[in-house]
């Protein structure tokens, strides 16, 4: 009976942590339609600040707590608000959700960079204090947050309703323009929201490190938790947000007491929040398609089919150049790059074309590599089944939430990261626990390629058939179809297209894209691990995928060489560790807001210098049928890029 | 029977009640306008009749099936068309691209094979946009994006068009034009319901008006008779009298 009580006053007490943490981001997501996938990394951020304060500056407890909650945090979200994610709630969701893992990513990079690792510990609240419950002994710092999680209730309840700007947040929540009509100031209520959620981001992370540690992941991955709580109160309803965070502390809290700690269910204990949020996420009721969205994805131009062929047929001869003279370590990095390309590919047609977010795209690329290993078939037919497994497995990801839109498929992906990350590639069926599985190169039509540098080459072939395919597919009536979903799915359901089978066939199509890449990886590794695709790589993925333009096979291209680099740069300079992630994290967010990257400028510089120079160069060599700066780039444009410069400018 | 009936339909956002048991009807081979207020619930019943949005209660009827339930493509398939107050053009593709895309949709998996052909430029020209044909959808002006959908829908051959103020951004001799595309949809056999605000056109090509007020149902009837209707010139003018000049005042009415 005592086990019983003492693990509910633990789930209790882990509950009213999550409580505070996901009433803070229902705050913030209800006032401004921005979802923030940062929130966990906020609390992380400041917890490291208090801890930073109260031990190493040795400053008293209370000051520090003080200057965190009531200066810090609220500052730094209103700093947030302001100047990051103002007026992103009206624009796409996955432009929201990239600008937000952009600050999850650099918040992470920050920590690295201003507290590089080392152990570090936080003592509890009134640590030798503790009272007697019917034979528990339950400790002060227990006590405290179960009591602060109410006090945070109860205030929230007389903010919105008791006070005159509760009440312009809560007609906020409802309609913007009315509220500014009627003399309220949307952003102020906004920034005051965004400053209290970052508040009690920072509270959640301050009670909850003296039980988890000071880690950058721990912390900032709890909020998972949070997601699946406020998921429960659908995103609006702060009692049921309570309610759900209650119920996930226990029901993780009885996990630990209760389930085997051997055993393939061992690994259950672990991804209870991640079962409650796909749970939830399952459950919820249809979703009604928005309209007057403000529509601000303009994509990069669609080169013609010889001109890609041109393109392609470029790389593969530079990539067999490289395969000659290149020593193996380097050409390791070129198919690791190849392969990063490649998921970014999958990118491409999921959020560029098709305006969705996933945020575990490597798990897939896991799925893929699984299967190959598996498979043991090291051949074109195990490579396709392979890919077509991890396909399948993206439609099964997309099918419960059929009836959803952006944020909650999003957050499944999320959802179904952690569960394959934590449950299934390390089971004893698959990779093992910290194990690894050989994998074979792969033989094409019985010509096994053993050479590295010619294994290389087909991985560089296997990228251009994709590119080439995807931009055939984009071209035709299913491109058309895709980016006119993109633009505006209220009209293609009146115009009469079911959008749910197109959406589970493009979640798996990317995710065979993706699986295909993992495949090819797998054989270019010979060995290969759980940790291979940890889920938590995808969102540098993600990030690097926009930051060099998520609507163009040359962003892909550009953007597997740039992630395939940031470790090679971290081990050159290994104190520059975390100012990598930062720059990465908050150029997303910087750029977050234009889909078309840095690829674009690229295309745009073509065009500069083609038009001051094409002429006289090809003047002076009558052979030569296109510039070189445009052979390397391999998109042209049906639009003059001025325009998608001007819409660019427009939104920004 | 009429082609489409809204039946008693009610719609409540939290406190407030967009559409209180409003009831109205559109014949096939006509043109019914539905007018109001600003907020008195016309894109509401539309989002309705759609599928965009659920009703609280009532029930619509289209060509004698009850669809109340049906999601948003099924009842477009069967041969409801709409377009939108604020634009949902597709904005990245070019104008052709916007019907193409509407076509394809119509033809479903059987015609994703087979191109497109050149009704499109035809349908276009219908509307009088052709002109426009290969510049982006977001980059032209609000009338002719109006139009755009308008052609966009006729390219799945409905049965019902349901248009949202179409003719906000056309300047006068335009909005000639389209009351007579209007009239020729309409003698095709298409029925047609009008949001509009533009009470020339409105009284010039409707063969029925329904006025709503709060939600509900003030008045229905032929132009002649909503023109002197006391009910809507109060819930236009905030008063009514017996004046004739209320005739010329309804007309002025603008946006």
């Amino acid at each position: 009976m005592s086990t019983l009580l003492s693990f509910t006053i633990l789930g209790l007490f882990t509950g009213a942590a999550y409580a505070i943490a996901a009433s803070g981001l229902v705050l913030t997501y209800t006032t401004t339609r921005v979802f923030n996938i940062a929130h966990g990394a906020f609390g992380m951020v400041m917890a490291f600040t208090f801890w930073d304060l109260s031990q190493r500056q040795g400053m008293p407890t209370w000051l520090s707590l003080v200057l965190v909650l009531g200066v810090i945090a609220p500052a730094t979200g209103w700093f947030v608000q302001r100047f990051v994610t103002r007026g992103l709630g009206e624009g796409p969701v996955s432009v929201s959700l990239v600008v937000t893992v952009g600050l999850f990513v650099g918040l992470i990079g920050l920590a690295q960079y201003i507290w590089p690792p080392e152990p570090r510990t936080l003592p509890p609240f009134l640590p030798d204090r503790g009272v007697e419950i019917g034979g528990t002994y339950v400790t002060a710092h227990q006590l405290i947050t179960i009591l602060l999680s109410a006090v945070v209730a109860a205030a929230l309840y007389l903010l919105l309703n008791r006070t005159r700007i509760g009440t312009a947040m809560r007609a906020s929540v409802d309609n913007p323009v009315l509220l500014r009509l009627f003399g309220g100031n949307p952003d102020r209520v906004a920034s005051l929201a965004w400053a209290i959620g970052v508040s009690l981001a920072a509270l959640a992370g301050i009670l909850l490190t003296p039980v988890i540690g000071l880690s950058y992941y721990d912390l900032t991955l709890l909020v998972i938790n949070a997601y699946a709580a406020a998921m429960l109160g659908r995103l609006k309803s702060l009692p049921l947000t309570f309610v759900g965070a209650m119920g996930l502390g226990i029901l993780q809290s009885f996990a630990v007491a209760y389930l085997p700690t051997d055993g393939n269910l061992a690994g259950l204990r672990a991804v209870v929040p991640a079962l409650f949020l796909f749970a939830v996420i399952v459950v919820m009721p249809q979703a009604q398609l928005r309209i007057g969205q403000v529509k601000g994805i303009v994509s990069a131009p669609v080169p013609s089919l010889v001109r890609s062929g041109v393109g392609g047929a470029a790389l593969l001869v530079l990539v067999a150049l490289l395969a000659v003279g290149m020593s193996n370590a380097n050409l390791l990095l070129v198919g690791t790059a190849a392969t990063y390309a490649m998921v970014m590919l999958s990118l491409v047609l999921l959020t560029g074309y098709g305006g969705h977010v996933s945020l575990a795209q490597f798990t897939f690329a896991g799925v893929g590599a699984l299967a190959y290993a598996k498979l043991d078939e090291p051949n074109l037919y195990g490579l396709l089944l392979a890919a077509l497994i991890a396909g399948l497995v993206g439609a099964l990801v997309a099918i419960p939430v059929l009836r959803l839109t952006g944020l909650y498929l999003a957050l499944s992906t999320l959802a179904f990261g952690v569960l394959m990350d934590k449950l299934v590639f390390q089971a004893d069926f698959a990779f093992g626990f910290n194990g690894t599985l050989p994998a074979e190169r792969l033989s094409v039509l019985g010509h096994r390629f053993d050479s590295l540098g010619g294994y290389v080459l087909v991985m560089a072939a296997f990228f251009v058939l994709m590119a080439v395919g995807l931009l055939v597919l984009r071209r035709g009536v299913l491109g058309r179809v895709l980016i006119a979903m993109r633009d505006s799915p209220a009209a293609c359901g009146t115009l009469g297209l079911d959008m749910r089978w197109f959406r589970v066939a493009l979640f798996g199509l990317s995710a065979g894209m993706a699986g295909l890449a993992g495949a090819l990886f797998a054989g270019l590794r010979g060995t290969i691990g759980a940790a291979d695709f940890q889920l938590f790589n995808s969102l540098p993925l993600l990030l690097l995928a926009v930051v060099c333009g998520v609507t163009s096979v040359t962003g892909a291209a550009m953007g597997g060489i740039g992630l395939m680099l940031l470790p090679v740069l971290q081990s050159y300079r290994p104190e520059l560790a975390g100012v990598v992630f930062a720059v990465l994290g908050f150029g997303a967010v910087a750029l977050g807001r234009d889909p078309n990257g840095l690829a674009n400028q690229l295309f745009r510089l073509g065009h500069l210098l083609d038009r001051r120079f094409g002429d006289r160069v090809r003047s002076a060599v009558p052979l030569l049928p296109l510039p070189a700066d445009r052979v390397a780039v391999d998109e042209d444009s049906e639009v003059p890029l001025t325009e998608v410069g001007a819409h660019a400018a427009a939104r920004g | 029977m009429p082609l489409l009936e809204v039946d008693d339909v009610v719609v409540r956002f939290g406190g407030v009640t967009a559409v209180d048991h409003a009831s109205f009807a559109a014949e096939a081979g006509r043109i019914t306008g539905l007018i109001g207020p600003n907020g008195a619930g016309k894109t509401t019943c539309f989002n309705v009749i759609t599928g965009l949005q659920r009703p609280q209660h009532g029930a619509v009827r289209f060509a004698d099936r009850r669809i109340t339930r049906l999601p948003v493509h099924r009842r477009a398939r069967r041969g409801m068309g709409r377009t939108f107050q604020r634009l949902e053009a597709f904005g990245s593709l070019t104008v052709r691209d916007n019907v193409r895309v509407a076509q394809d949709i119509h033809r479903g998996p059987a015609g994703l094979l087979r191109p497109a052909g050149a009704d499109v430029d035809a349908l276009l020209d219908r509307v009088g946009i052709l002109a426009y044909a290969d510049e982006r959808a977001d980059s032209i002006p609000t009338g002719t994006a109006r139009l755009l959908e308008l052609a966009r829908c006729l390219a799945g051959d409905p049965k019902l068009l349901l248009l949202d103020e179409p003719s906000s951004g056309l300047d006068e001799s335009e909005t000639a034009a389209f009351g007579a595309l209007l009239a020729e949809l309409a003698a095709e056999g298409r029925g047609i319901v009008m949001v509009e605000h533009d009470m020339a056109l409105v009284m010039t090509v409707c063969d029925d008006i329904h006025v709503l007020d709060f939600g509900r149902v003030i008045a229905s009837g032929p132009p002649a008779l909503i023109r002197t209707d006391p009910e809507v010139q109060r819930a236009y003018l905030g008063y009514a009298d017996d004046d004739v000049t209320q005739e010329i005042d309804l007309e002025q009415v603008a946006p």
